[in-house]
């Protein structure tokens, strides 16, 4: 059997990646997406600030600047589309040396010329009326009404539900090692399995992908794994700032961000580090201990005794800080999407548009009919009045049933999750999907709850061998008196 | 709307203990609301022996201990509401929740009892550094796998916090053929009960090794090995004490923390050092017609206590859901402060109204270090009434003492109640 | 004659009192530091014959409400033999329904002790 050439290969499911395949799911064509993780959102996408960016920070002209006002400008509809989370809080840049007081007014500057609206300077007291647990040494803020925050998770999920539903294969657990392009003019690309070929690639990896990169072309590319390190405080903390605060970066460096998330939580940090490995996405004390600190520099008494959890995630940087996008030179139908960081995340709506386009003029795509970039939003409990979640219920049960007690994530809502296009599988997916284990427990109660509703609802998998995040992640290596032998079950897999 | 004389937040030992106190003496409705398909709460997977011998007078297993509570309140008549979430109570004291058999569904409650325990402090809470694998969990989650689900979250373990769940966890992974490698306690002694440090970790050669914390978690997907350092004085690692475990396991017992969500939402004035509700006399709240008990109250460490303790609050509850329905005013209170001080950390109840008060009235407290030879002595304004020598007096063990009305009576005017610790 | 004192912590109640025995020529001769009588005889019992109870949980079959039963040695066993209690528990299953007290598996491991059920299923 001929092996299936397909028209367009993604590596990597990202946020990147998934905004490209759902654009170019709006021509007709064979798609794939090759991802290493066994979900979408499992690299820089996931461990992030979560932030629209109004767009004043790149420089003009940079392509960085463009896409990050273009993806902001598109993110309001897309979200709305696709029924993710978003919030238009505003964001302050503040300054809280007086010596420093006229690099706001270069910001606003910048940020006019990269076509950022609403932007303005908001002195001490309208400031301390907008926010009054700000530091007692702010003296002034740049103010950015535009600037929003997103639910990561929701968003890329919600591409890559769509993409899919309108045609995009996707490939977990299949990370790509070699790349080439055959005698026959085609890439293949080396997956465990033997090999995905395609007239086109799309370099969507991440921190991976200058490795990508390099393979095909001489002109090579460096990406560095800038680590940022973050702690996220309980909803009760959630109101003690109502806009992102960003510090004014000054010759002391760059601050922390204190934001509140679509989720009603306190997000403090991140870090800056540059690091080596790759795959760092660790926390250290030191890390930790900066974010504490710095956190103090623009809001006051951020309640740190609240924090429920600590992460980091790694930015994918190279030294020229700009997005690397475009068809390789020597390399023909080989397109990065490369050095994707901070804001890249703001920017995707406008990468997938410009990815997409760049690869429907080298292949001539046509438009794709059936196309239809609507995806229902998951049940909120939330957002439903009394008399809706009851009807709700006795239509089915299930979402009467909280299993998830401290964001009161019903069962419906997981099984929901479980039987949606590219399904949770794992217990990182299902709290990627539904928010269950993100709330102040960390997931104490709720594991083996949802342990036992993936086992029921996924054929074939039984409780033991539910995972946290994909094979080696098990959470169970045998039964009471009957433990496998090392090697085998949960740290196996 | 429902009626239910006395709503009940919780069917674990204190919701069940509350809820027949308040059948007690006439024939009022009480409604437990539990969340679970299941009553008797934590005890469940408390599968270990050691609970009962105050009410018993004998060792039972928690199931066992839960079981008979169970049936006095079947017996008694309470009203239960299994697999049903709180999601809200009013200060009016109407609870609202939700369930997959009854919808959402609102009961006004003559009186409310807050009896919701309390949940397990997570990593996240400590920073640990470090990856976020699978192979971290709360001693309670590895609980209620090990012994309702049959299944074993590791086979390699290493315990942080010297908890009695902790502990207890070390025997049941040891037991059902794990390897504990140690216990890690951050303090200088060990926040559990001394005869679980003898019959869980000792009798298996377990070693614990106080003033030690986690200081880094190795794997990114499943725990290859946790690094366990010293700690100085100030509780901050002693670089070069480090040594690296190597184990698929983190085990995590550093702490419990009453599960108030509702309380706040309800309006109840919270302690900062419980992270309970404040109380007076009545286990009442500062929400009138709200009471509280049991973990949701302040952490216990017998489940004996919480029983006492929750049968008064539930004979309150009744007694205001009575006058409620009578009409009556209960009579104005004037709550005296109970200062916690020497080492004491908090009491329960932090007020108390003298008028109000029964005969004898239980004061349970809790020290913030270990105090050997010590006497507990109480204040009135002043005036030392009471004074009982103690050998020794640890975190991890919660104490309490009587006070008598007529010795508050006889004091006049009182401004404040001191307890404290004197050197004996 | 020699005389040797043993120090222990009481585990019959959450009290833990610190136990001194006495003994003289290997035969306990006095319990010291005891608050009641359970300490008395638990003291006596360490140093000759020390004996624990054990609990586990064993799976039960034909039970909506449960995958496991929760079980423990009716009374004390042997110390040493608290490895092959759980060892003869290794393959044991129980039939719903379970009631407080049935016998899930009689003279464990030759104790004369038989392991029963704590909770019903």
């Amino acid at each position: 059997m001929a092996e299936k050439v397909y028209d367009v290969a993604i590596i990597g499911a990202g946020v990147s990646g998934c905004s490209i395949a759902r654009e170019l799911s709006r021509r007709r064509g064979s798609f794939v997406v090759l991802e290493r993780e066994d979900d979408v959102c499992c690299g820089t996408t996931k461990a992030n600030s979560a932030i629209v960016h109004a767009g004043y920070d790149a420089m003009p002209g940079s392509l960085m600047a463009r896409l990050n006002v273009e993806g902001s400008r598109l993110m309001p509809g897309l979200c709305e589309e696709l029924g993710v989370d978003l919030a238009n809080i505003g964001s302050l840049v503040v300054c809280t040396d007086p010596e420093a007081r006229p690099g706001l007014d270069d910001l606003l500057a910048r940020g006019e010329k990269n076509g950022v609206e609403g932007l303005r300077i908001v002195e001490r007291d309208e400031l301390r009326a907008m926010e009054p647990n700000i530091a007692d040494a702010a003296v002034a803020a740049l103010y950015a009404p535009t600037a929003s925050i997103v639910n990561p998770f929701q968003l890329n999920v919600a591409l890559a539900e769509n993409a899919t539903t309108n045609g995009v294969e996707f490939r977990f657990d299949c990370p790509v090692g070699s790349v080439r392009r055959g005698q026959d003019g085609l890439w293949h690309l080396g997956v465990p399995d033997g090999e995905v070929v395609a007239h086109v690639v799309v370099n969507a990896a991440g921190v991976y992908a200058d490795g990508f990169h390099n393979q095909v072309s001489a002109q090579k590319l460096t990406i560095t794994p800038r680590r940022g390190q973050y702690f996220v405080l309980d909803t009760t903390a959630g109101t003690h700032v109502r806009h992102t605060i960003f510090a004014q970066p000054t010759r002391m460096g760059k601050g922390v961000l204190v934001s509140p998330t679509t989720a009603g939580n306190l997000l403090v940090g991140p870090t800056a580090e540059d690091i080596d490995d790759k795959q760092g996405t660790d926390t250290t004390s030191e890390g930790l201990d900066e974010v504490r600190r710095k956190s103090a520099i623009t809001v006051k008494d951020v309640p740190l005794r609240e924090t429920i959890t600590s992460f980091s995630g790694l930015r994918a940087h190279q030294p020229g800080h700009d997005f690397v996008i475009g068809e390789v030179e020597g390399a023909p139908g080989f397109v990065d999407c490369a050095a994707i960081e901070s804001p890249g995340l703001s920017a995707s709506p406008a990468v997938g548009r410009m990815v997409a386009g760049i690869v429907t003029d080298i292949l001539g795509l046509p438009q794709n009919p059936s196309f239809d970039g609507h995806r229902d939003a998951p049940v909120n409990l939330e957002r439903l009045t009394p008399a809706e979640w009851a009807d709700l219920i006795a239509r089915n049960p299930a979402y009467g049933r909280i299993v998830c007690r401290c964001r009161h994530i019903s069962e419906g809502q997981i099984v929901d999750a479980i039987h949606a296009p590219l399904g949770a599988r794992s217990l990182d997916a299902v709290k990627r999907r539904t928010e269950a284990c993100m709330g102040r427990c960390q997931a104490g109660f709720c594991t083996p709850k949802i342990m036992e509703i993936l086992a029921r609802e996924v054929p074939g998998l039984a409780m033991e061998d539910v995972t946290k995040c994909g094979p080696g992640s098990g959470f169970i290596v045998g039964h009471d008196k009957h433990l496998a032998p090392a090697g085998k079950g949960g740290d196996a897999r | 709307m429902r009626h239910a004389d006395v709503v009940v937040i919780g069917g674990g030992p204190a919701g069940l203990a509350a809820a027949i106190a308040a059948r007690q003496g006439a024939d009022r409705s009480v409604l437990v609301i539990e969340r679970d398909v299941k009553l008797d709460g934590i005890l469940n997977q408390c599968i270990h022996n050691g609970f009962g011998l105050i009410t018993f007078n004998e060792e039972l297993t928690g199931p066992e201990y839960a079981a008979r509570f169970e049936q006095r309140a079947r017996e008694a008549g309470v009203d239960f509401l299994l697999d049903s979430m709180v999601l809200d109570i009013s200060n009016d004291r109407v609870v609202t929740c939700v369930s997959a058999g009854h919808g959402l569904v609102q009961v006004q409650a003559g009186a409310v009892v807050l009896a919701m325990g309390c949940r397990e402090r997570p990593r996240g809470a400590l920073n640990i550094p470090g990856f976020r694998p699978a192979g971290v969990y709360t001693a309670g989650t590895a609980q209620r796998l090990v012994n309702i689900e049959g299944l074993m979250p590791g086979r390699e373990v290493v315990i942080l916090g010297s908890g009695d769940i902790g502990l207890i966890m070390a025997r049941r992974m040891t037991l059902e053929g794990a390897h504990v490698a140690c216990v890690a306690e951050l303090m200088p002694f060990s926040g559990g009960l001394k005869r679980n440090i003898v019959q869980c970790l000792d009798d298996f050669q377990i070693p614990l090794l106080l003033s030690h914390t986690v200081t880094r978690v190795e794997g990114e997907k499943r725990v290859e090995a946790v690094w366990v350092s010293e700690v100085d004085e100030h509780l901050r690692p002693i670089p070069g004490t480090e040594v690296r475990y190597p184990c698929d396991t983190l085990l995590l017992s550093v702490g419990l923390l009453p599960e108030n969500e509702l309380s706040r939402q309800a309006g109840v004035e919270l302690s900062r050092v419980t992270r309970g509700p404040v109380v007076n006399e009545s286990l009442e709240t500062s929400v009138p017609g709200i009471f509280a008990c049991g973990n949701v109250l302040h952490v216990h460490d017998l489940v004996d206590y919480v029983s006492q303790e929750a049968a008064v609050a539930g004979a309150h509850a009744a007694a205001f859901a009575d006058a409620q329905a009578a009409g009556r005013e209960l009579a104005a209170a004037h709550e005296v402060p109970v200062e916690a001080a020497g080492g004491i950390r908090y009491t329960v109840p932090q007020s108390i109204d003298p008028a109000r008060m029964p005969d004898r009235l239980t004061v349970r407290f809790r020290v913030g270090g270990v105090y050997e030879h010590r006497a507990v002595c109480v204040y009135l304004d002043g005036e030392r009434i009471l004074r009982r020598k103690r050998d020794i007096l640890v975190p991890g063990q919660m104490e309490q003492v009587d006070l008598r009305r007529e010795d508050l009576l006889a004091h006049g005017t009182l401004d404040k109640i001191t307890l404290t610790l004197e050197e004996a | 004659m020699t005389e040797e004192k043993r120090r222990l912590t009481c585990i019959r109640c959450p009290r833990g009192c610190a136990l001194e025995v006495t003994l003289v020529d290997g035969v306990v001769a006095t319990v010291t530091g005891n608050s009641c009588r359970r300490g008395d005889v638990y003291a006596r019992a360490e140093v000759t014959n020390p004996t624990r109870v054990v609990t586990s949980s064993v799976p039960v079959a034909g039970s909506a409400t449960a995958h496991m039963v929760s079980v423990k040695t009716a009374g004390d066993v042997p110390k040493g033999a608290v490895f092959s209690v759980m060892e003869a528990l290794r393959d044991v299953t129980v039939q719903a329904p379970v009631r407080i007290g049935d016998v899930a598996l009689a003279n464990v491991a030759g104790t004369g002790v038989d392991v029963v059920a704590t909770r019903n299923a």
